[in-house]
């Protein structure tokens, strides 16, 4: 607790110096670069979503005893996680049109990103489930409850606690990887940044901001993945 | 002669060239309460687990009152059980775990109401109020709100049961329901297990090391030794008069380790 408090210290302090440091110039450069960051929270949002629901979906269904979904993830999984996230990018913003498929800018990073981070989700999901106990899986049985109702209702519950700590850090890349959106012509935080260098020449109080202001990101997410590990692990703290 | 509420005919479970159950003839009667001994590896666990459908024969037929559990009866031929069928015949059996198998994420209630309600269809207050009867007849009706793992070892296994009986089973299994306790907790189990034994019409099959349990409150014991009964009887006669060689082994082993 002291130490998260003296990083907040550390951090604040940090901020407040350069902020009379380079007071005139935040002026200039910063309401283009909180334009960029609009723009990198919304294809964060999106792509957290898309990525969460693919990787349960695929992590879930790499398990069935359907060989047909089984396979469609397994194929799903290996050529997204097989693939450059920046390449992916260029085919769904440049070549699909050529198939005669738009997509705006921000579709087009959302659907990357989204997807490609859902392909590492799933292996994280998958081992979760894995490593319910086998005797949860017989009780629900001599219960009589559905395979449907089991994965929902009593395995997906506790794998969730497994899961928590891989999804942080992946939540945390996605964001970093929200960057490479700039590829595909969107304006985020870190292209604005670029952009301002560019204008102004402030190298070091833009890219300073801009890191600042990733890291903020980044703690909002480790903050929250914390409280839903406490709130997990209150009740389910597993007795042998 | 009453009903035969259970029937193994000629049941046969393999793992890989391993014969766990070997050509398996075996029966309970209504009401019946049998008690299954006999050494680790002797397949007496294998029994409940078939009958339960957690693992798959290779041959024969169980029949639960009267009707096939693996296969059915279609145009006058047995075949594969269909999930409806299985389903339907696996809801009068209800099975007790050594490991008491709680959800961990769920309080004794919850535990108790979550197949009744979300399997059975029963509205949330009929659950609950059937559950609250059972969790105080195991002695646990304060204990509604906790976590397992807020429970010792002998609430969890009370739990377990109480949460067994909310399905309202014909067919109770018990699997060793003590040797995961700590023995100054074997008492409690063992008391709501005697409860239910005298004081209702389940019929009992219970796979045990409490053999002086089992003498007390079994109809008939079977001796299990390489996946077959070797040797079956009413309690005091096969525990003072122990007929198979193997048997008489076995029982003064166990009487060397109390």
């Amino acid at each position: 607790m002291t130490g998260r408090l003296a990083a907040v210290a550390a951090l604040l302090a940090f901020l407040l110096g350069l902020s009379v440091a380079t007071f005139s110039d935040l002026r200039v450069f910063l309401p283009a670069i909180l334009k960029g960051a609009v723009v990198t929270v919304e294809v964060t949002f999106w792509s957290l979503i898309l990525f969460y629901v693919s990787a349960f979906l695929s992590g879930i269904g790499r398990g069935s005893k359907n060989t047909f979904i089984r396979w469609s993830c397994v194929v799903y999984i290996e050529v997204f996680r097989g693939t450059s996230l920046l390449v992916i990018l260029f085919w769904f913003f440049f070549v699909l049109p050529e198939f005669g498929i738009t997509l705006s800018p921000i579709v087009a990073g959302v659907l990357g990103i989204g997807l490609n981070f859902g392909a590492y989700g799933a292996e994280i999901v998958r081992g979760a489930i894995v490593a319910v106990p086998k005797g949860q899986y017989e009780a629900c049985t001599a219960l009589n409850i559905s395979p449907l109702k089991r994965m929902l209702r009593i395995v997906i519950p506790q794998a969730v606690i497994i899961m928590i700590p891989g999804f942080t850090n992946l939540t945390i890349e996605l964001i970093k990887a929200t960057a490479l959106v700039s590829a595909v012509t969107l304006v985020d935080i870190t292209y604005a940044s670029v952009q301002q260098n560019q204008l102004h020449y402030r190298t070091l109080e833009i890219f300073s901001v801009t890191l600042l202001l990733y890291y903020c990101f980044a703690q909002i997410v480790r903050f929250g993945m914390a409280m839903l590990e406490d709130y997990s692990k209150r009740h389910l703290l597993r007795k042998a | 002669m009453s009903d035969v509420k259970i029937r193994f005919d000629d049941v046969v479970k393999r793992y890989g060239p391993l014969v766990v159950l070997d050509h398996l003839n075996f029966q309970v009667a209504d009401g019946e309460i049998v008690s299954i001994i006999g050494p680790s590896g002797s397949g007496k666990t294998t029994v409940l687990r078939v009958l339960m459908t957690l693992e798959e024969i290779q041959d024969g037929v169980i029949y639960v009152a009267g009707e096939p559990l693996n296969k059915m009866e279609s145009g006058g031929r047995l075949v594969p059980a269909s999930k409806a069928h299985v389903r339907r015949l696996r809801s009068r059996i209800g099975m007790v775990f050594q490991n008491f198998n709680l959800f961990p994420h769920m309080t004794a209630l919850q535990n108790c109401i979550e197949s009744p309600v979300y399997t059975n269809g029963l509205s949330k207050e009929e659950a609950i109020k059937a559950s609250m009867e059972l969790l105080d007849m195991v002695g646990l009706a304060d204990k509604r709100d906790h976590y397992p793992s807020q429970l010792s070892g002998g609430q969890q296994q009370r739990v377990a049961i109480a949460r067994t009986l909310a399905m309202r089973p014909e067919i109770l299994l018990f699997d060793e329901p003590t040797s995961a306790l700590d023995p100054e907790m074997v008492g409690e189990v063992l008391n709501v297990i005697r409860q239910l034994a005298t004081a209702h019409s389940y019929t009992m099959l219970m796979v045990t090391h409490q053999m002086g349990f089992a003498r007390e409150v079994s109809d008939r014991v079977c001796f299990f030794d390489k996946g077959k009964i070797v040797e079956q009887n009413v309690p005091a006669e096969l525990f003072d008069r122990p007929q198979n060689e193997r048997l008489q082994k076995f029982l003064s082993s166990v009487k060397e380790a109390h």
